[in-house]
């Protein structure tokens, strides 16, 4: 049992990073082993934002083996020379935590796919997202202890979704958590809830098809899923209508783009998700407690159908 | 006859007079005699006053306070309780086994209502999954939408959604009838046994998956039909029963009922028929 919520401000913005923290809070019943941000902030559009990490978190119940601190240093300043060979200029750079980084880059050849497999070549060093407005943050613990780790409680954006991970197919750690995002594609993130039952024939097929997956996660696959079906022209609500009957189980995701948010859910409906839509705010979350640390007055909400698939535009 | 014999060991409940069951053997059973009433109590029941009203706001409190809170008022005979900001707890109005007033002001999470004997609920609002899970007798109204697993289980009573539910409303229905204003989701009627479930818009794929007994009435379009649900012809008591029904469920009342479709069980998965009234009873 996870929880993931989600919601997309239209014609503004807000501070998204408090609000999800709200919402995946509420939510942290359902699971507190990790928990994940995927925020859309306010940039200029200029740089690449990379979060990455080169290494694990060790605490908290993990299950990844400890590493020596010193590797963290070595595998950064193997990026770091990458990156200048590739002719990405480091425009900003934070350390917020010793295995977890922030840059902002100034990178000008449009071949995602290139620059991240060269940069995760490097041994231990994993791109969590990359793109103009999207940051992914995840971590062990649950929202808030993530939220006070990261300093997301100021970020202002127009849409975020998150998830709150209770590990049940494979380990408790960073690489496992949710949002996944979708590789190679800027600015795609994706949260899940529930299990997917043919992980492994699809990700021999995607394998197969030069699709890298960097985790065991069952989940992983829908963010893999859908970057193979847009590499291949489709669009993202086209990508997400397939997914229903390309990938068995029960689910319910959202899938986020710089400029849209989606959901779908499974032709079973075993997965739950409560709906709000109104003309300035789409809020979404498992249960109905996480729209109610946003939208503490009585609104009307639903749960949509099973087999139901609905993107909006910013 | 059967070897009947005292059994010596006592265990705790019998020590504390709770249990009167001492043969052996054959179960001997001990019925319900009118002249021993005053010695059936019906545990964590009360004499409730309809016309002591009071409020209850729990907005800071959790399901377990608040409905702590809700026996304790019924405790002091209020008979109408209105619940404030329920900001879509889980679990809230569980248990009540006696008649009450219920009005929550706002919408419920999960479990809402749960394994009830009597009242009568109205959420003004909407409720998540699994509402009135268990449900006894009573009546419900839910003035918005539903989850899904609405009515999951419910033995008996009416439970009313006014908007539109998710999926498996009425899995595993014993009794009991489920009225639902908008559309249902997929798996409408799963395995249910007994009970009826109305629908007076259109339901989703597999209506009536693995149907023991029981029927369903839909209005508006069918998704498709689950393995063994078919259709069946409407005779005027379901007419009547339906006209009837929507008039109590203040919902539908000018819907033309005679142009729902009718399904039912197509196989006879059951055989409790067989039993003996009290057997059967067990049974479902």
């Amino acid at each position: 049992m996870c929880g993931i919520a989600g919601l997309i401000h239209r014609g503004k913005s807000s501070n998204v990073g408090q609000e999800l923290q709200g919402m995946l809070q509420a939510l942290k019943h359902r699971g507190e082993d990790s928990t994940g941000y995927a925020l859309y902030g306010d940039t200029d559009g200029q740089n690449f934002i990379m979060r990455f990490k080169v290494g694990e978190n060790v605490g908290e119940g993990s299950s990844s083996v400890m590493e020596d601190v010193s590797v963290y240093d070595e595998r950064k300043k193997i990026v770091d020379s990458y990156l200048s060979q590739m002719g990405a200029k480091i425009v900003k750079e934070e350390r917020i935590l010793p295995y977890s980084l922030r840059y902002e880059i100034d990178y000008d050849k449009g071949d995602l796919l290139e620059f991240s497999q060269k940069i995760e070549s490097i041994p231990g060093v994993e791109i969590l997202s990359m793109g103009k407005s999207l940051e992914v943050i995840k971590d062990l613990g649950n929202a808030k202890t993530v939220c006070d780790r990261y300093n997301l409680g100021d970020l202002v954006g127009t849409h975020a979704i998150g998830h709150a991970r209770m590990a049940t197919e494979s380990g408790v750690d960073i690489k496992s958590a949710h949002p996944f995002w979708g590789y190679p594609f800027s600015d795609v993130s994706v949260v899940h809830n529930g299990q997917l039952t043919n992980y492994w024939n699809n990700r021999r097929i995607l394998e197969n098809k030069g699709m890298r997956f960097m985790s065991e996660c069952d989940s992983e696959l829908i963010a893999v899923y859908l970057a193979e079906k847009m590499r291949n022209g489709a669009t993202l609500e086209e990508g997400m209508k397939d997914s229903l009957s390309g990938l068995d189980g029960v689910f319910t995701y959202f899938v986020a783009t710089k400029n849209s948010l989606g959901m779908a859910k499974d032709t079973m409906a075993a997965k739950p998700l409560v709906l709000y839509e109104s003309d300035d705010l789409v809020a979404m979350g498992s249960e109905e407690i996480a729209i109610r640390s946003v939208l503490p007055q009585e609104i009307d909400t639903y749960d949509p159908f099973d087999g139901e698939v609905k993107v909006w535009q910013i | 006859m059967a070897n009947l014999k005292t059994t010596e060991k006592k265990t705790k409940a019998q020590s504390m007079g709770l249990h009167t069951e001492v043969l052996t053997g054959k179960t001997q059973q001990k019925f319900f005699n009118p002249d021993e009433a005053e010695n059936f109590y019906y545990w964590g029941t009360y004499d409730v006053d309809f016309n002591k009203r009071t409020e209850l706001d729990v907005n800071d409190m959790d399901c377990k306070e608040a409905n702590k809170k809700i026996d304790e008022l019924m405790s002091q005979g209020y008979g109408t309780i209105v619940i404030k900001n329920p900001q879509g707890k889980h679990s809230l109005g569980v248990g009540i086994l006696n008649k009450l007033n219920l009005i929550f002001e706002g919408s419920l999470g999960y479990f809402g209502v749960g394994s009830i004997d009597g009242p009568t609920v109205r959420v003004n609002g909407r409720v998540g999954w699994s509402c009135a899970e268990n449900m006894m007798a009573g009546k419900v109204v839910i003035e918005k939408n539903a989850g899904s697993c609405f009515g999951a289980a419910v033995r008996g009573g009416d439970l009313i959604c006014k908007g539109s539910v998710g999926a498996r409303t009425g899995i595993d229905q014993k009794g009991g009838t489920i009225i639902i204003g908008g559309d249902a989701g997929a798996f409408t009627g799963f395995m249910m046994q007994r009970g009826r479930i109305v629908v007076l818009g259109n339901v989703g794929i597999n209506l009536g998956d693995s149907m023991y007994d029981g029927t369903i009435y839909v209005g508006g379009k069918i998704g498709s039909y689950g393995s063994d649900a078919i259709e069946s012809p409407m005779t005027k008591s379901d007419i009547d029963w339906l006209k009837r029904k929507l008039k109590v469920a203040e919902i539908g009342e000018n819907f033309d009922v005679s142009k729902m479709t009718k399904v039912v069980a197509g196989k006879k998965l059951w055989n409790y028929d067989a039993l003996e009234p009290t057997e059967k009873k067990g049974a479902i």
